[in-house]
């Protein structure tokens, strides 16, 4: 593999997470609880698929093989996906696509925020850019969560029930694997395990602002990342995301 | 042959409305960040509010319509992600525009000062975002009129 091959999956990873979470929570788009709340998650469905385009259109461009952003979110399917498992999760209720996003959000701030200092000034510019919208996010999923989890008996037991429910699809987010190792050599991008310290310092606070009791349990499922065990979930998504695209090829409006 | 200068290029670009917030222009909000030329072709380098503002491309497109429409041919519309955008940029004109038209300005402090309506400075966030990206959703609570805040970052 080439660091150029590692740098091109690499690349997929970012875009696909922001790709499929973006997809997941535009599923909102006219169900939410209130009208405030519908727009907050269609505004940040929007950002995180104009996070996608930065991320996808850089891995074209790193490939070569002329496939831009859109070629490669709508024509590849779900063996060819390379986002974490956590963000394919389906939506629940309003918490636990709340409790997803937050476990998502401080995840991918703490990311973008050692991705700044990539050696590689084009990754370092893309998380400058989107580090800044989802540190927002994070700020608003994390009051989010506090509000609902330390709320009324009932939305406490749906928080807790999220969470639980969510947390074995955590420990993927900091597995490493060949292409992580590439990369931390190169200077390109950290060594996910080393993001799991300022990782559990955030949430355990949040969640205990929340009232939460973060499960016992070390469990992790994976396969999301490495494409090689994606849920059922992901190809449901993607018969929605991708149906116009494949039905008619190229087609342009 | 002699072309525009830089300096009348930017006046020009400061009478491109932005799409979504008319009274103020591209110039105000800060996202023009270069006007050159190179030999006989202008580069305007443009960079991005929010990663997905579906604004974008159409700010692009008024550009390059209104640079035409001055009669310069070779136009290069570049795209700059780093320094990435900040509301620092707007400038003090477009702040007051966007003030009368009823939208807060953003504060350092990530309220608005005050109602942009009313004036009191007797307000409330309702929600992190609003109509677009770019902008929050607060309220008043002296005139109780909703109003939108434009989000500091």
């Amino acid at each position: 593999m080439t660091r150029d091959e590692a740098l091109f999956q690499f690349l997929l990873r970012m875009g696909d997470n922001t790709l499929v979470l973006g997809h997941r929570i535009s599923e909102w788009c006219g169900h939410a609880p209130v009208l405030e709340e519908d727009i907050a998650l269609a505004n940040t469905a929007l950002d995180l698929i104009g996070q996608t385009q930065l991320w996808l259109g850089l891995a074209g461009e790193v490939e070569g093989k002329d496939r831009d952003a859109d070629r490669l979110a709508f024509h590849r399917d779900v063996w060819d996906f390379h986002n974490v498992l956590l963000v394919e999760m389906p939506n629940g209720d309003f918490g636990q696509t709340l409790m997803r996003q937050f476990l998502f959000d401080a995840w991918h701030s703490i990311m973008l925020g050692r991705l700044q200092k990539s050696a590689d000034h084009r990754v370092a510019e893309i998380a400058e850019k989107t580090g800044k919208e989802v540190a927002y996010h994070l700020e608003r999923s994390a009051d989010t969560v506090v509000g609902l989890g330390d709320g009324t008996p009932e939305s406490h037991q749906r928080m807790q029930a999220a969470l639980d429910y969510l947390w074995p699809y955590i420990g993927e987010m900091f597995a490493s694997d060949d292409i992580d190792a590439e990369m931390a050599s190169a200077g390109i991008a950290p060594d996910p395990a080393s993001l799991r310290e300022e990782y559990d310092a955030l949430v355990t606070k949040v969640l205990s602002d929340a009232t939460l009791a973060i499960p016992q349990s070390t469990f992790s499922h994976k396969g999301g990342k490495a494409g090689t065990h994606h849920s059922e979930h992901l190809g449901h998504l993607l018969t929605q995301m991708q149906w116009l695209q494949r039905a008619y090829p190229d087609a342009t409006w | 042959m002699t072309h525009p200068s830089a300096e009348q290029v930017w006046e020009w670009l400061d009478q491109v409305p932005d799409p979504e917030i008319p009274v103020i222009s591209v110039v105000d909000l800060g996202i023009v960040r270069n006007v050159q030329w190179e030999d006989d072709k202008l580069v305007i380098t443009v960079t991005p509010t929010y990663s997905g503002c579906p604004a974008t491309s159409i700010i692009n497109l008024d550009i390059e319509t209104a640079l035409r429409g001055h009669g310069i041919e070779k136009i290069e519309l570049k795209r700059q992600l780093s320094p990435a955008w900040t509301t620092d940029w707007l400038s003090t004109k477009g702040a007051s525009k966007l003030e009368k038209f009823g939208i807060a300005p953003p504060q350092p402090a990530g309220g608005p000062s005050r109602c942009p309506r009313c004036g009191s400075p007797k307000v409330e966030k309702v929600s992190q975002f609003g109509s677009t990206p770019c902008k929050a959703h607060w309220r008043c609570l002296e005139c109780l009129e909703p109003f939108d805040y434009f989000k500091c970052i």
